[in-house]
């Protein structure tokens, strides 16, 4: 029998809500499955489970709020491994003794609205069938009510949007054990801030800064997008996406964790896209194994994390699992980035703005397109020789695009 | 398709890229990437929900003519004519 735990998604999580179980007792769970959904200062994320087995018992009921480490479900697996998301691709490292698991903290569990979509995530058990009308579904869907809760007034006990909006305005005066979004951006911002100090307290930066000729790229972009249906079209960020991986397969000091006084290596290059999120904060989940991918998938993966990030529901995986941090800013107009390590991360990458600049190249002046990349290092695991190692590593992939 | 119809398509679309986003605020006369902070990802999903929704293909280089509400009502409608 193995604890799956709550698990810690970032060093600065302390704690996280269970909103929802997709998982009964008896289930069959294999490695990969999302079996939770859990309310963190990231947001809501689908907790995956990460050994096959199955699930002997539910210890906390939705609604309640633990502590990272404490025990959220029995499995009877057939490996022993433990259940952390991250265990697989690298060891994160562990800041503190896991907290002792306290008595859940009880409270009632509206269902977040926006993320349940139906269509997404399939019910984990059978629904009693009871008539809805298809206005007063939607309007569920709009307010995020839980039509299983809600009393049918209807003909035949059906239930109508009348019977949807008094569970609503009935659930807005209970308190909410999901916070509101205020409480949500003050909550994402609190957790940035611990980062963020904590990376710029521990971590001694080195700033690292290129000019990279997108000539070539851009030139190869628009040919391959002319030709290309929407569907398949590509933007330049996942070129960048791409070099920065490789390059990091080849100066492994990039790409890693700092922990105990030591370096370790990462084994796979899971980049971390940072991405600003409109109400404010931010998020920097990763993309697994981009050196390993062909740049249609990636690009089909980014536009769903991208997606996923500002709309809906992040995994597990992706919010613990990255090696090395990419941001661009190229879009608000910024030429230069100088960027802060997501720490135990050793290493981030800035890009800013595609700019057209006079150029001189083999003795003759131009105007090229020209992006500036940069590069925070943690001098604990690299020294600025290798990190401009790395810049040129990016540099010279971004000249052969059609190899990426 | 009528304009209206179009209209409400496009903002059906938009709303699944920035669902946040307050639609009913958005002066249809003015550029989109700024009044939602749209970025060129965004941008590219929203290009292909309105192909998904529609069956256009919008080329790169249209993607200025689809600066505002009212700018993607009559690109469209003249891509569907």
């Amino acid at each position: 029998m193995t604890d799956f735990l709550m698990p810690s998604l970032g060093a600065d999580m302390e704690r996280g809500t269970l909103v929802e179980w997709r998982i009964r007792a008896g289930d069959a769970v294999k490695r990969g499955d999302v079996v939770a959904l859990v309310e963190t200062e990231k947001g809501l994320i689908e907790i995956e489970i990460w050994m096959d087995g199955t699930v002997e018992s539910l210890l906390v009921s939705e609604g309640a709020t633990v502590p990272v480490g404490a025990v959220l479900a029995t499995i009877r697996g057939s490996e022993a491994a433990a259940a952390l998301p991250g265990a697989a691709a690298a060891p994160p490292v562990v800041e503190r003794p896991p907290a002792p698991p306290l008595p859940p903290v009880a409270g009632p569990a509206p269902r977040a609205p926006a993320v349940l979509a139906p269509s997404a995530h399939p019910a984990a058990g059978a629904e009693p069938r009871r008539r809805v009308s298809p206005a007063a579904r939607k309007r569920a869907l709009d307010l995020g009510v839980d039509l299983a809760a809600v009393t049918g007034t209807g003909e035949g006990g059906a239930v109508t949007s009348a019977d949807v909006e008094r569970a609503a305005a009935a659930r807005r005066e209970a308190a909410p054990a999901v916070p509101a979004p205020a409480d949500r951006q003050a909550a994402m911002r609190r957790a940035i801030a611990a980062a963020m100090a904590r990376s710029k307290r521990e971590i001694p930066h080195y700033y690292l800064g290129t000019h990279v000729d997108m000539t070539a790229a851009l030139a190869w972009l628009a040919a391959e997008n002319q030709r290309r249906p929407v569907t398949e079209r590509l933007l330049y960020s996942v070129l960048l996406l791409r070099a920065v991986a490789l390059a990091a397969r080849e100066v492994p000091e990039m790409n890693g964790f700092w922990g105990n006084d030591v370096f370790r290596a990462a084994t796979g290059v899971h980049v971390g896209v940072a991405i600003s999120l409109r109400q404010g904060g931010l998020v920097a989940p990763a993309i697994h194994d981009v050196d390993q991918k062909p740049l249609d998938q990636l690009m089909r993966e980014m536009l769903d994390l991208v997606q996923r990030a500002r709309t809906g529901v992040l995994r597990s995986s992706e919010v613990s699992d990255a090696t090395i941090t990419v941001t661009n800013l190229g879009e608000q107009g910024v030429e230069l980035v100088w960027g802060v390590i997501y720490p135990p991360q050793v290493a981030l990458v800035g890009f800013g703005k595609v700019i057209e600049r006079p150029w001189a190249s083999a003795g003759a002046l131009g105007v090229r397109p020209v992006i500036a990349a940069t590069l925070a290092g943690d001098h604990r695991a690299s020294d600025g020789h290798r990190g401009g190692r790395f810049l040129a590593i990016i540099d010279r992939l971004l000249q052969e695009p059609e190899k990426l | 398709m009528t304009q209206d119809q179009l209209r409400d398509t496009v903002l059906r679309v938009l709303a699944a890229v920035a669902p946040e986003a307050d639609l009913a605020a958005i002066d249809p006369g003015t550029d989109l990437r700024d009044q939602l902070d749209i970025d060129s990802v965004d941008f590219l999903n929203f290009v292909v929900g309105l192909h998904n929704a529609l069956g256009v293909d919008v080329p790169e280089a249209d993607y200025p003519q689809l600066s505002s509400i009212d700018a993607c009502v009559v690109y469209l409608a003249a891509k569907l004519g």
